[in-house]
């Protein structure tokens, strides 16, 4: 019998260790074919996702695997919110250079918060930056939808 | 202390002609430590072993994230430094978004066929 509950929520705190990042990524894929969210929808918010949990893991808690990262998600038929923590000591995102600027175009780096804020609806940094929060609204079509 | 990442070969390589073409065997070039890897690889096939033509084909890939467009970027600069050139094929449409988004596609010289590349060369 299909699962008809309205809204489907993950709350886990992982050690900062990709392999463990990467469950918590197919956890909430999962979540978001339950409620049959198109293919890129699906895409961006996994994309999203991978580079706010890098930013977590690698640069807030440098690699210690002594120090968690708390993700909780929440998602509807209508849209996804996820928030993740770190224990970090947060960043400024301004200081963060702009990426698709001629001068910066070659660093290998300073991507991710372009793409975070590209696939999502909404991204918000909280100070002091160690906690972010980002929305996803449901692209239409809502069902079976390759949008 | 992390495990080293494991050293599993993560790109297939093929010469044809002079131009060196890799394909990559993740569907998801994501994951920090293969990434790692990836970059190793790929700049070994110019450093060590002198390749000036590479082709990258992205016909597997599925996903990538921006720690994987870095290494493409060092990739390019290294290739650049000693003449050589790179080239990028079979992009997906939703891993081209993510060129494009970041500019990138006006950083590499993008192709959609292997054929096509191949003759850009």
């Amino acid at each position: 019998m299909r699962d008809t509950t309205p809204v489907k929520m993950l709350d886990v705190a992982i050690a900062s260790d990709p392999d463990e990042a990467r469950r918590v990524q197919d956890a909430i894929e999962q979540l978001l074919k339950h409620f049959d969210y198109g293919e890129h929808d699906v895409f961006g918010v996994r994309l999203a996702l991978e580079e706010a949990l890098v930013n977590a893991i690698k640069h807030g808690n440098q690699m210690d695997r002594a120090k968690k990262v708390r993700i909780s998600c929440r998602v509807s038929a209508e849209r996804c919110d996820v928030v993740v923590v770190d224990e970090g000591p947060g960043f400024n995102p301004a200081d963060v250079p702009d990426p698709i600027a001629v001068e910066n175009l070659e660093r290998p780096c300073g991507r991710g918060l372009l793409l975070m804020r590209h696939y999502m609806t909404a991204v918000e940094f909280h100070p002091p930056g160690n906690k972010v929060t980002m929305s996803k609204l449901r692209q239409a079509p809502h069902r079976n939808g390759h949008t | 202390m992390s495990a080293q990442p494991p050293r599993r070969r993560r790109l297939e390589v093929e010469d044809i002609g002079d131009v060196t073409v890799v394909n990559f065997t993740d569907k998801k070039i994501l994951d920090e430590q293969n990434i790692q890897v990836i970059g190793e690889q790929l700049f070994s096939l110019v450093d060590e072993l002198g390749r000036r033509k590479l082709l990258l084909n992205f016909g597997n890939v599925e996903y990538l994230s921006s720690a994987a467009l870095g290494k493409f970027i060092t990739l390019n600069k290294k290739l650049q430094a000693v003449g050589g050139r790179l080239i990028l094929c079979n992009i997906d449409p939703q891993i081209y978004e993510v060129f494009e988004i970041t500019k990138l596609n006006k950083l590499f010289n993008i192709q959609k066929e292997e054929q096509a590349a191949l003759q850009a060369f």
